[in-house]
């Protein structure tokens, strides 16, 4: 595990356009859990704060919660609530 | 067959993925873009997933239909990109012993995929509005009846 590195937190659709890019890359000094994420996130880009209630967030192609422990090297996805079908 | 693609999707080859002598029943569900829903008209429909995510999802959720159901095979494939009405946006093919087990199956695989796939599509109306569709919104489901199945 590397001590410090890089998170990196993808967007997509209306979050994506909300923000105006697909791909966000978070300096991070060790290991944090999601809510770190979610917060810096939300600072930086201030266009996706009103979606956020409804925003879902997954930790390397899972669905995480805010608890869930993010590593350096990790890949954060953010999204709107899904409409497939 | 799990897969996304953003070709047509061949259903015949869909189902017959899933034939099988064990099987007695298979059901083929296919979702379709609508043209009108709620009085708005559908011109095209736009549908984007996150893909690595959303492959590991349809294979996660086929896996959890074989918990559930006495499922011989199943086939799950989404088409992404801009559709039009008429156009299949996903099949699903289920094969099962009995026909009861086929139809609960395939019900199931489409309702979970709706929750739970990272998939998203966004409406183009023939008036030039462009909408995300977000059924999730629980404080309003009617928020999200769209083109879509």
């Amino acid at each position: 595990m590397t001590p410090s590195g890089t998170v990196t937190v993808l967007f997509f659709a209306a979050a994506r356009e909300a923000i105006g890019t697909a791909e966000l890359s978070l300096p991070v000094s060790g290991p944090v859990i999601l809510t770190e994420i979610q917060q810096q996130v939300l600072q930086r880009a201030i266009g996706l704060q009103p979606l956020q209630h409804r925003l879902l967030w997954a930790v390397n192609n899972q669905y995480a919660l805010p608890a869930t422990m993010i590593q350096p090297g990790d890949t954060v996805a953010c999204f709107p609530p899904v409409s497939g079908g | 067959m799990i897969q996304l693609t953003d070709q047509p999707l061949d259903y015949t080859a869909i189902t017959e993925s899933v034939r099988d002598p064990a099987a007695g029943a298979v059901v083929l569900f296919l979702g379709t873009v609508r043209d009108f829903t709620a009085g708005e008209q559908t011109q095209q429909l736009e549908y984007e997933a996150y893909q690595q995510m959303a492959e590991s999802s349809l294979k996660q959720l086929a896996d959890e239909a074989s918990t559930h159901f006495p499922i011989v095979k199943a086939a799950i494939v989404h088409r992404l990109g801009v559709l039009q009405p008429g156009d299949v946006a996903v099949a699903i093919a289920v094969s099962t012993p009995h026909r009861a087990q086929a139809f609960a199956a395939g019900q199931w695989l489409i309702d979970t995929l709706k929750q739970r796939v990272p998939i998203w599509k966004r409406e183009h109306y023939t008036d030039g509005r462009v909408l995300w569709q977000h059924p999730a919104a629980a404080t309003d489901a009617a928020a999200g009846q769209s083109g879509g199945t």
